[in-house]
């Protein structure tokens, strides 16, 4: 250090401004989250529960309803149908994904990249896209119907098909997370002792991947028992849970029996929820801060039989969303095989046209803005400010309880709670704004967890160094926090973006007559049996979809890249 | 040493701190003087960092008071108690260039871009990275980081210094060079200093006075010769430096029983005579080298062990009489060349009678 330098310091002329309340407005702030978060979850779910207690005519009945319910053959063999199938699902997908994910992780094949990302094209569609798909090649038209030997594609059949290609992403996710946490140096201890390959993948592969092949099952078979879309075009006269509280809501107007249908689906839901809790936990412990990830070495024969699975399932994806893509540009399937963009002239199909398109993009935006600004600000309170624990807990509760929720329960939920005559926020119903609300409640967990995530990386320190230099935390977020998760938020936008452009699960119960969105348009072209048309909008959310992750891809390497460079070093930091 | 004032700077009376069952702080008092250096040390769930944490307002304690500069600011936020803080992570914005960082602060103070960028011109030269405030944190090393961090904390020319752990994440060399730093700084700024720290030879080299702590508790608070040459208790002796512990009984005059031996000592400190009590002596102190059997408290031992250590070697002495222990004798790198100790030898050593400490059993920890 400089020794000549004169050390009085002057006293940098405190001009302080009369000090706002930090934690005044934090508590505010932390209580308004609460809020948002009881009134867009909490009620809805309440009411629902409410309401399976009540009387079809009004009144309190008990469990009366649930007695009705088991005691009616028809909506018991909806339950029963509704566990076949996800059972099925799981017993395929999982197995499948497994080896997939294994390929991807665990060799050293080629194409990893690429064959990671075909594999995740269903995340980019309406899950009746796969179903409309299987109505081109195993339906009574389809050029492949052989293959099912006399069997008819409308029904379980097709809906484990339609289902397996919907859940195989979300089931490749999960277990490539569980194996690419692994300990290389657990491997080299194997291979030091001498131990044989199939012994090595009982020993350390399988019990590391356990919990991920468990949580995989769970989220696999609620997916499935909770999905509307899949089963709505596909399910023919085959009776599940999704469709029935469908029919009892909306077209029966049963809403108490509909709310019980609703609480079934929510079992498994739940269950899966607090066996993944429970997972979670113990899985971080199998990882120390000592462990070396583990790459493959290449290994010719391990490597190409890799390559030729992955390649087949990717392909066979591919193929199948490729087929309702192109059957949408035919004039007549199967006679006249001549290409058209004539199924885009949606007003020919549905009186809608092209609207409900613009509905979608306009919610969907919306919840990508304000979604994502609720999400990450949610989290940083959450997260960041030690104020007012009590309501930070269970605003931290409320965050994580949608994963817990299908759509459709949601939906319910809004039904009976928004459409009620004793609730000024009725007005809201049929709104754009309601549809917009739902969705942001519907996908809040997986965005708040990721927003947490970004967070806990920052140093917990900073909003003590900002407290002890006088600056308020407001300002420290708009100046660091929100500057260093800049990637995360635009991932969280892109996030709810994509989801919002193809659920249907949630919205069908909500939307109004202005309000149509084009996931919905599709349920009903498909309905009408303008099938091609159908798999025309279909098409044009995919295509929507995978430009805005595009975008996003875009905005990361050639924007984010050049305008932080302070990242530049951050891995030898 | 620093002058001080007369009236202390900062004072805590009877703070407490609870988390559930576990009791962090236990009605801790203390008086910091002005431009004081004082380090909390102890080792780790001490309740160093906790008490660091209270003072700043960063926790909240469940009981006790705080005063800073006569002002009781036991339930004011962070932002009125007028401190500048630097963690052991540095915690710098990584996203802010140096000179942002060390800005951080006077930016809120409406004071106009000229001054500011003067101000942190002379923050940076003060911490020795001049021409350094255009980079960003990632592109300078650990010890240059806590060195922003350590300027972003003086902008704002606080009155009281807090560190915590700030040398810790640093590799040996730039630890030593840096506190010597730190010292050089906070003496010429003569700003009142706190620093946590669970390695004693920093707290040593830096502190005008150390406060050792030990489960929630101050053990003993003085300057570093003084906790050094007189612990208080047993846990300050064995965890400043190194100590060897026998057991001993309380004879009359000065005497202490130890096994088979009698051994004559100066720490009175008023035991009962016949009253167990733990004896203690520094490696260091034992009188290795030309020892006649007729010395004051010599006796017979086998080096049953030698470790050698640089600048001295450490040695494992076996007592030929039961003292119901081995001994532990520093002999420095001269002496041990001038005695060719080899293991297996036997010899005499003495312990000083000023050399020996008494401490109460129940104090053992």
């Amino acid at each position: 250090m400089t020794e000549a330098l004169a050390l009085a310091l002057p006293e940098a002329a405190p001009a302080r401004r009369a000090r706002v309340p930090e934690r005044l407005v934090a508590t505010v702030l932390v209580a308004g989250l609460c809020l948002i978060l009881v009134l867009i979850l909490a009620l809805p779910l309440g009411t629902l529960l409410i309401k399976s207690l009540e009387a079809p005519g009004g009144g309190f009945a008990g469990l009366s309803n649930f007695r009705t319910y088991f005691a009616t053959p028809t909506l018991v063999e909806a339950l029963v149908n509704s566990l076949a199938v996800a059972g099925i699902t799981v017993a395929v997908v999982v197995p499948l994904a497994f080896a997939y994910a294994y390929a991807l992780t665990r060799t050293a094949m080629r194409f990893r990249g690429v064959l990671l990302a075909l594999a995740l094209l269903p995340l980019f569609a309406p899950s009746l896209l796969s179903g409309i798909a299987l109505t081109y090649i195993l339906g009574n038209q389809g050029f492949l119907r052989g293959l099912l030997l006399g069997h008819s594609v409308y029904g379980p059949i097709g809906i484990v098909i339609a289902e397996c290609l919907y859940a195989f992403p979300h089931a490749l996710i999960i277990l490539m997370t569980a194996l690419a946490l692994s300990d290389a140096r657990l491997y080299e201890a194997a291979a030091a002792m001498g131990t044989g390959r199939l012994r090595t993948f009982a020993t350390v592969t399988l019990p590391g991947a356990r919990y991920g092949l468990v949580s995989a099952a769970f989220v696999v078979f609620t997916l499935v028992v909770t999905d509307f879309g899949i089963p709505k075009v596909i399910g023919g006269q085959y009776p599940v849970l999704a469709t029935d509280a469908y029919r009892q809501v909306v077209g029966q107007q049963i809403f108490p029996m509909g709310a019980v249908v609703g609480l079934l689906m929510l079992a498994p839901a739940v269950l899966a929820f607090c066996v993944d809790r429970l997972i979670r936990r113990r899985q971080s412990a199998l990882l120390s801060a000592r462990s070396v990830p583990y790459e493959a070495k290449p290994h010719p024969v391990r490597d190409g039989l890799s390559l030729a699975y992955a390649g087949l399932v990717a392909g066979l994806i591919v193929a199948t969303y490729g087929v309702a893509v192109w059957a949408s540009f035919i004039r007549y399937w199967p006679y006249n095989l001549g290409l058209t963009l004539d199924h885009y002239d949606f007003a020919a199909a549905d009186s809608d046209g092209w609207t409900p398109y613009g509905n979608s993009l306009v919610m969907a935006g919306a919840v990508a803005v304000l979604g994502t600004g609720l999400v990450f600000c949610g989290a940083y309170l959450i997260e960041k400010l030690k104020v007012f624990s009590a309501g930070r807990a269970v605003a931290q509760l409320l965050a994580m309880l949608p994963l817990a929720v299908p759509g459709l329960v949601l939906g319910l939920g809004y039904v009976f709670f928004f459409n009620a005559p004793w609730n000024p926020l009725n007005v809201l119903y049929g709104t754009l704004a309601l549809l917009v609300i739902n969705t942001v409640a519907h996908y809040y967990t997986v965005a708040h967890v990721t927003a947490t995530t970004a967070l806990k990386q920052i140093d917990p320190e900073f909003e003590a160094v900002s407290a002890s230099l006088k600056v308020p935390f407001w300002q420290t977020f708009r100046r660091v926090s929100l500057p260093i998760c800049l990637p995360t938020v635009l991932e969280l936008a892109v996030y709810l973006f994509v989801n919002a452009m193809t659920t249907v699960s949630a919205v069908i119960f909500l939307y109004g007559s202005g309000t149509k969105l084009a996931a919905i348009a599709i349920v009903h072209m498909d309905e009408a049996g303008t099938t091609a048309s159908a798999a025309a909008m279909a098409s044009v959310i995919m295509a929507t979809a995978l430009g805005a992750r595009l975008v996003l891809a875009l905005v990361n390497r050639f924007v984010l890249a050049r305008a932080q460079v302070w990242r530049r070093r951050e891995g030898t930091a | 040493m620093t002058q001080r004032d007369a009236t202390p700077f900062l004072t805590v009376s009877g703070l407490s701190k609870r988390y559930g069952a576990f009791t962090a702080l236990d009605r801790i008092d203390l008086a910091i003087g002005r431009g004081e250096f004082v380090c909390f040390l102890g080792p780790s769930g001490c309740g160093k960092t906790t008490l660091l944490r209270l003072i700043a307002g960063l926790d909240r304690q469940d009981e006790g008071r705080i005063g800073i500069a006569g002002r009781d600011v036991s339930h004011a936020p962070p932002a009125a108690r007028d401190f500048g803080i630097v963690f052991q992570s540095y915690a710098l914005f990584p996203n802010l260039t140096v000179a942002a960082n060390v800005a951080y602060g006077l930016v809120n103070r409406r004071l106009d871009r000229a001054r500011i960028a003067a101000r942190v011109a002379e923050l940076l030269a003060l911490v020795g990275l001049p021409e350094q405030g255009d980079k960003h944190p990632v592109q300078l090393s650990g010890g240059q980081q806590q060195r922003v961090a350590l300027a972003r904390a003086l902008a704002t020319s606080p009155s009281l210094l807090l560190l915590d752990e700030p040398l810790s994440a640093l590799d040996a060399k730039v630890r030593t060079r840096l506190r010597e730093e730190i010292r050089h700084l906070q003496k010429r700024l003569g700003i009142t200093t706190i620093m946590v720290t669970h390695d004693q030879e920093e707290a040593l080299a830096m502190a005008d006075r150390v406060v050792v702590m030990n489960r929630g508790a101050i053990e003993q608070i003085g300057t570093p010769g003084d906790i050094y040459r007189n612990p208080a208790t047993a846990f300050v002796a064995d965890f400043i430096g190194a100590m060897t512990f026998l057991d001993a009984t309380v004879g009359a005059a000065r005497q202490l029983r130890v096994g088979a031996v009698d051994l004559v000592c100066e720490d009175g400190r008023g035991f009962v005579p016949g009253s167990p009590v733990r004896l203690g002596f520094r490696p260091e102190e034992i009188r290795v080298g030309n020892v006649r059997p007729t010395d004051v408290n010599a006796f017979q031992v086998r080096v049953r062990s030698l470790e050698f250590l640089g600048a001295f070697t450490r040695a494992r002495l076996e007592p030929s009489l039961d003292l119901g222990g081995s001994l532990v004798a520093d002999v420095s790198a001269n002496l041990h060349g001038d005695l060719a100790l080899t293991e297996g030898q036997y010899l005499y050593v003495s312990l000083p009678p000023a050399a020996l400490r008494a401490f109460p059993v129940a104090a053992r920890a």
